[in-house]
């Protein structure tokens, strides 16, 4: 069963913004790094900024490898220096979008130092961070945000760390724009990366994505599709909400939204103003005087304007450009009422119907089913207990998974409920 | 010792212009951009030739980070800046410097930085990743005595196989060692110029008595001094290649903003640059980072010699340790015994064909320098036999002449 | 004028069953449920989705937006405002 891949990628919109040709991708079935890619792309064709002038930058790892399939200029650095790699592009050329885009690991664990001073100068970047709670790349091991108790292939008797809140992280270095999103939010994903793109200052945008191959199997949660539909029960709409209480617990609250929004000259704003008192108005950057910059920068911005309204005001039947007619963009207002609402009329139906739908693939509906009915009660369940009896639920709906899903061998789940004498299982 | 006039434009060395189509085959030669030149004599520290020379180069962005005994370097960039219209960073460490750079370099500007032992090791991954990118830079390292903090303030020579080996993997560099605050200035101009050519990050090797040694440093009208711009691609799209693996210099680098849509990865990649990461397309990649620097080493290494021809003894010597030997010499000669000096200008890629050539005809090399036996390895490499004596040096001080002597001496017998 | 005319749109979906690898988002997610996985496999032994009533769909293209696989998308077909007639 296959389509003609020439046909596709010519009729397919995200062909002018994807390179086709690299396609398809490295990630796993069910990882949540391709919706950002495709909510990326799709903000880049909404904000109407001239896609020669977007530049990404991506580090390493799974989200590392976004650089190479993003159809515009993009590098893939060494290991947590995307970031000052994007603040050197920046500033060596300060007409350019310059957009991050990589991993929870690679920016806020061995790329933090770099994520704190940026946000602090205020450089004018757009940081995407995919946290997906994993060093996926690299076969599972635990990253600064990993939730407590979470098994990882580093901590396989559960994460005893503090991870951090990264919008709590952010708002304390000053980053002017924060907000956080999973994965499945992905029109707000792209409302949220369009602001940024059109805005001046850091900006920083968290994006909550499962990684199937690896927190997921490890932590016995399912298919990407169930942790999907984890985020859709378990995430608070709440914009503005105080960066404080955006702690994410094990298979918890996720509290998404556009956290804070605020304007603050950027580095290059500030650097130019000092310039200018010292040398006078005939002060130049890279031979460009600030009445030519700023002339340059308004007639950029018209442009853009130019084609936000070309786009808005396209008729309906334009063939391959999608549609951004007024109904969508006010579908983008009321979308998170919408898959909000999917999920309550979903959920209002007996909950047979939702493994119905996929009845039809014999070998699948049993095996989701039965793990979503099992994944939602104990983590319902999980989510309460705080203390130390965490544990133990975990050890229990451990045994119940795998009785229904037959996937573990009864022997593995016997040896991780007596208390693991040997260090190597 | 006689000031020596600016080797920008003279014929510095090896004789030859220096900045000629003969070593630069096919690259267009400009003269500076006036605004960054401070033409006339100074009287000034190497590190702030450094600096002098970054800009007279037309380098336009310094992201640097501060560390004895460079720091002046970079507080002096910091001090031009504004008025040069460059654009000057204090990174948060190291890492972020040489990472701005690569960056800023894609961005389409002239990139240095200037730093020393423990910023150089930070940032030797990303000097890895400069190489596999062939992204043009320029770094100082203003060598001060090690290991690890060892003597900050004071003078060693003790980094010139980590400037060579540092980054994991097989890759060349080119290194410059200067041995005046002249020369700072010079091949600060020199280095842009091999950079940019190569497409390779140049490092100049000096240390902290260059450093921070003040001398007469003549800085040349912007008109005499000849400089190889920013060579961007400006072809079609399609037919855009960020790379192309012909062991040669020479090609355009892509600028992010012309809407070339250039991917740049550290995996090895093909000529597009995208990631293929098999051994068959490696042997393509490193082959060509290898064999584009020392294919070409005849055009890039610069040596210089004094009397040389019929010398029994010849002194190998670089940087300050050079200025020292040049009393030990003296004084061999007044006892008869025929030394000749050879200075190497540039360390990386190494001058094998000259040493093995000289070999046959000398009785024996001396080799002072200020660590505990680095480059005398690559000429004992190279000297096929004949007798090659180190005068090492554990690092904090310039050598005494008369330890050189008494090698001279020696190696006379 | 029906909500500043918002017209009833339908769409037509496209899927490219060889990228696709059957994590079911589209199928789970679609708010029409116009989606089904489908026991066919492709060339990797992925279930990719089918079009199962194709009426229902609306145009709101999540699934495009929400394909990690960039292998759906939606065209708009035709437009109408019967909501409005038979209010």
């Amino acid at each position: 069963m296959s389509t003609d891949i020439e046909k596709f990628k010519a009729g397919s919109p995200m062909s002018s913004t994807l390179r086709m040709d690299r396609m398809p991708h490295i990630w796993c079935p069910g990882c949540g790094i391709g919706s950002e890619v495709n909510s990326f792309a799709e903000a880049v064709k909404r904000s109407g900024i001239d896609p020669k002038k977007v530049v990404v930058v991506s580090g390493i790892g799974c989200t590392g490898r976004v650089a190479g399939y993003v159809n515009f200029d993009s590098i893939h650095t060494t290991h947590g220096r995307a970031i000052p790699v994007a603040t050197g592009i920046k500033l060596a050329n300060p007409e350019l979008t310059v957009v991050v885009f990589s991993g929870e690991g690679d920016l806020a664990g061995i790329g933090g130092n770099h994520l704190i001073h940026a946000a602090r100068r205020n450089m004018d970047l757009v940081v995407i961070c995919n946290n997906n709670f994993t060093y996926g790349m690299t076969g599972g091991q635990l990253t600064p945000t990993t939730p407590g108790s979470a098994m990882a292939s580093t901590t396989p008797y559960g994460n005893y760390e503090y991870p951090f809140s990264l919008p709590f992280l952010m708002d304390a270095c000053g980053a002017t724009y924060i907000a956080r999103w999973t994965s499945l939010h992905s029109r707000n994903v792209t409302q949220s990366i369009e602001e940024a793109l059109l805005r001046k200052g850091f900006s920083f945008i968290e994006i909550i994505s499962p990684c199937p191959t690896l927190y997921l199997r490890r932590n016995r949660l399912g298919d990407g599709v169930d942790q999907l539909q984890n985020y859709q029960d378990n995430s608070i709409l709440k914009h503005g909400a105080d960066t404080r209480e955006t702690a994410i617990d094990y298979q918890g609250k996720i509290v998404v939204g556009k956290f804070v929004e605020k304007n603050k000259p950027t580095y290059l704003e500030a650097s130019d103003k000092c310039s200018v008192k010292l040398v006078g108005d005939d002060y130049q950057l890279y031979g460009k005087t600030i009445p030519e910059r700023e002339a340059e920068e308004k007639a950029e911005k018209e442009r853009i304007a130019a084609r936000r309204a070309a786009m808005q005001a396209e008729p309906e039947e334009a063939a391959a450009e999608p549609k951004k007619a007024a109904a969508p963009k006010a579908a983008v207002k009321k979308a998170p009422a919408k898959p909000a609402a999917a999920s309550k009329t979903a959920k209002k139906a007996p909950a047979k119907a939702k493994p119905v739908k996929k009845a039809a693939v014999k070998a699948k509906p049993a095996k989701k089913a039965a793990t979503k009915a099992v994944v939602k009660a104990p983590a319902k369940k999980a989510a309460t207990k705080a203390t130390v009896k965490k544990a133990a639920p975990k050890a229990a709906k451990t045994k119940v998974v795998a009785k229904a899903v037959k996937k573990a061998a009864p022997k593995a789940t016997a040896k991780a409920k007596a208390a693991p004498k040997k260090t190597r299982k | 010792m006689k000031t020596k006039p600016s080797g920008v434009s003279g014929t510095g060395g090896s004789g030859g212009d220096v900045c000629s189509s003969e070593r630069y085959p096919g690259a267009t030669i400009v003269t500076a951009d006036p605004k960054g030149v401070d033409a006339g004599p100074h009287f000034m520290d190497g590190d702030h030739a450094i600096a002098e020379g970054g800009l007279a180069a037309g380098c336009r962005f310094f992201a640097g980070y501060p560390i004895t005994p460079s720091t002046e370097a970079a507080e002096r960039f910091a001090e031009r800046a504004p008025e040069v219209g460059a654009m000057f960073i204090q990174m948060e460490d190291e890492l972020a410097s040489i990472a701005a750079l690569i960056g800023g370099a894609w961005g389409g500007q002239k990139c240095m930085t200037v730093t020393c032992g423990p910023g150089f090791s930070l940032m030797t991954e990303n000097l890895g990743l400069a190489c596999m990118t062939e992204t043009p830079m320029v770094i100082a390292n203003v060598q001060r005595g090690g290991p690890s903090t060892g003597l900050p303030t004071l003078t060693a020579q003790q980094d010139m196989m980590q400037a060579r080996y540092g980054p994991h993997g097989d890759n060349m560099i080119i290194a410059l060692c200067p041995d005046s605050p002249q020369e700072c200035f010079d091949l600060t101009v020199e280095a842009f110029n091999l950079s940019e050519y190569y497409r390779v990050p140049v490092i100049i090797l000096t240390d902290e008595t260059v450093g921070h040694m003040h001398e007469k440093v003549v800085i040349p009208p912007a008109d005499q001094i000849k400089i190889l711009p920013r060579n961007n691609y400006s072809g079609p799209k399609e037919s855009c290649r960020p790379y192309k693996f012909d062991s040669q210099g020479g090609h355009p680098m892509v600028r992010a903003g012309d809407g070339y849509n250039f991917h740049i990865t550290g995996l090895t990649h093909n000529e597009k640059g995208y990631p293929v990461m098999t051994a068959e397309q490696n042997v393509k990649v490193v082959t060509h980072l290898m064999e584009k620097i020392n294919g070409n080493a005849d055009k890039i290494i610069r040596l210089e010699e004094n009397e040389i021809d019929g010398a029994d003894v010849v002194v190998v010597s670089y940087g300050i340790t050079s200025r020292i030997a040049v009393k030990a010499i003296q004084d061999a000669r007044k006892e008869g015994i025929k030394v000749g000096s050879l200075r190497l200008i540039t360390i990386w890629p190494f001058c094998e064909k000259r040493i093995r050539k000289l070999a046959p005809k000398v009785k024996a090399f001396v080799v002072p320098e200020i660590n505990y036996g680095q480059m005398v390895k690559e000429v004992e490499r190279c000297a096929g036999g004949v007798k090659v004596i180190s005068v090492n040096h554990c690092g904090g001080a310039v050598h005494d002449p008369d330890v050189i002597l008494a090698a001279i001496r020696k190696a006379n017998q | 004028m029906f909500f500043n005319d918002i017209k009833q749109t339908r769409g037509e979906v496209h899927i490219n069953a060889t990228w696709c690898k059957g994590c079911a988002f589209c199928v789970q997610f679609c708010p029409t449920n116009v989606l089904e996985m489908s026991p066919e496999f492709n060339a990797k032994g992925y279930h990719p989705p089918y079009v199962k009533n194709p009426e229902a769909c609306t145009d709101c293209k999540f699934c495009q937006l929400i394909c990690p696989e960039f292998s759906i998308f939606v065209n708009r077909v035709e437009e109408n405002n019967i909501g409005e007639t038979n209010k």
